[in-house]
């Protein structure tokens, strides 16, 4: 299941997307995230099935704009530490931060 | 505006109804989900994966008791009691104040499951459309998600905006629908995404005088926009269903699938002895609730508190 945290507003679609079939509940990306929005917990999504899941905090899921920011998904040199720490890969940001931040 | 002109055209008619079918005392297994959202909040109970009764009332600022309301409602002329109920779980926007329940599940997992039962297997994207936010949901034939978007920071494009509204142009709620297709030609959309600046949109369209069902239609029209453009990001796929308020808003609803080049399945249960119960497509995600609850106790996933 792909799982978008986030929202959309008149400046664009500003959503994590978490690929839970490929997440493996390792909690890497928990530990590297520097605004904390990461946590391991049951798949609210699913609540049938057992396995954990990486997924946003509740909390952070209207502000993960500004809460992802200073990572500079997408633009920046680097990629954010939640996704260069994903092994399987399962992280992935919308577009809306290189669109607006990003060199144009 | 005269003083003290009291009627409220938000106010869309609230519905119980219980399946005179079913007999809870033969049943084994009891169950309930309550959706309460931020606009309406439901409650179902099935017995035995069946359907058996629900209620659908508006939510009052209080959910712990609306809550309680909606359930109440659907237990409503029954003798079936809420000690009887095996387990409950809560569901929607305030789901964790849901007094009675056990458990809560999101209500994007309990409209999917909600949907599938309703639409039947084939349903692929289910679009719900709540009181202050819209969520577009993928799923497969077991009414399992495969993704999700919500959008839940703006109530532009959802029920609540839609009863604002109608409180603005003084047209009942239920009557914008039929009516947005009362004009001569289809005029231009309201251009302002936000509520409240739709709102003075349409003020200004009322003082230069265009014709009421024209202005209905603008709106139903942007509303429609809106929508697609949150389905247009995950992808729409047959059988598509509308849950939700909006989805008996055939003015959005048509507009949306001439939009989307994409019909909306049939409001009509998918199981055929279902065939003359009353459809409402606001008691999926409770729907769903129950169904999981259901679920969750025959797989052992969940203990009964069934007290009597």
């Amino acid at each position: 299941m792909r799982a978008y945290y986030g929202f959309k507003d008149g400046s664009g679609d500003w959503f994590i997307c978490i690929d839970t079939d490929q997440c493996t509940a390792c909690g890497a990306c928990v530990e590297v995230c520097p605004a904390h929005a990461l946590e391991v917990g049951e798949n609210e999504y699913d609540p049938m099935s057992e396995a954990l899941v990486a997924g946003v905090k509740d909390a952070m899921r209207k502000k993960i704009r500004y809460a992802c920011a200073p990572c500079q998904p997408g633009y920046g040199e680097k990629p954010p530490p939640c996704v260069a720490v994903c092994e399987p890969g399962a992280i992935s940001h919308s577009e809306a931060w290189r669109q607006l931040y990003g060199k144009k | 505006m005269s003083e003290g002109a009291t009627n409220e055209y938000w106010r869309w008619p609230e519905s119980t109804w219980t399946n005179p079918d079913i007999d809870w005392k033969k049943g084994t297994l009891i169950t309930a989900g309550v959706d309460v959202g931020s606009v309406s909040s439901q409650g179902v109970v099935v017995v035995d994966g069946e359907l058996y009764s629900f209620g659908n009332t508006r939510t009052g600022y209080d959910s712990p008791d609306s809550a309680r309301k909606s359930l109440t409602m659907a237990l409503g002329k029954t003798d079936l009691t809420l000690d009887r109920i095996d387990y409950c779980i809560g569901t929607g926007y305030g789901r964790v104040n849901v007094p009675m329940a056990q458990r809560t599940i999101t209500e994007i997992a309990c409209h999917a499951r909600g949907a599938n039962f309703m639409y039947g297997p084939e349903v692929r994207t289910v679009m719900d459309m709540g009181g202050q936010d819209c969520k577009a949901i993928n799923c497969d034939e077991k009414g399992k998600v495969l993704n999700f978007m919500m959008n839940d920071k703006c109530a532009a494009g959802t029920g609540r905006g839609m009863e604002v509204f109608a409180d603005l142009i003084e047209v009942p709620v239920w009557e914008i629908g039929p009516r947005s297709f009362q004009i001569e030609k289809e005029p231009p959309m309201i251009s302002s995404t936000c509520v409240v600046f739709a709102k003075s949109e349409v003020v200004g369209l009322l003082e230069e005088g265009v014709p009421e069902n024209d202005i209905i239609a603008a709106y139903c029209a942007a509303m429609a926009h809106r929508i697609m453009e949150l389905l247009n990001r995950l992808g729409v796929h047959e059988k598509f269903v509308i849950t939700g308020g909006i989805a008996k808003n055939e003015g959005v609803v048509k507009r949306l699938e001439k939009e989307l080049r994409i019909k909306t399945a049939e409001t009509v249960w998918y199981r055929p002895e279902y065939k003359a119960y009353p459809f409402d497509t606001q008691i999926a995600g409770a729907l769903g609730a129950a169904l999981f609850a259901e679920a969750m106790v025959r797989k052992g996933k969940a203990q009964s508190v069934r007290k009597a």
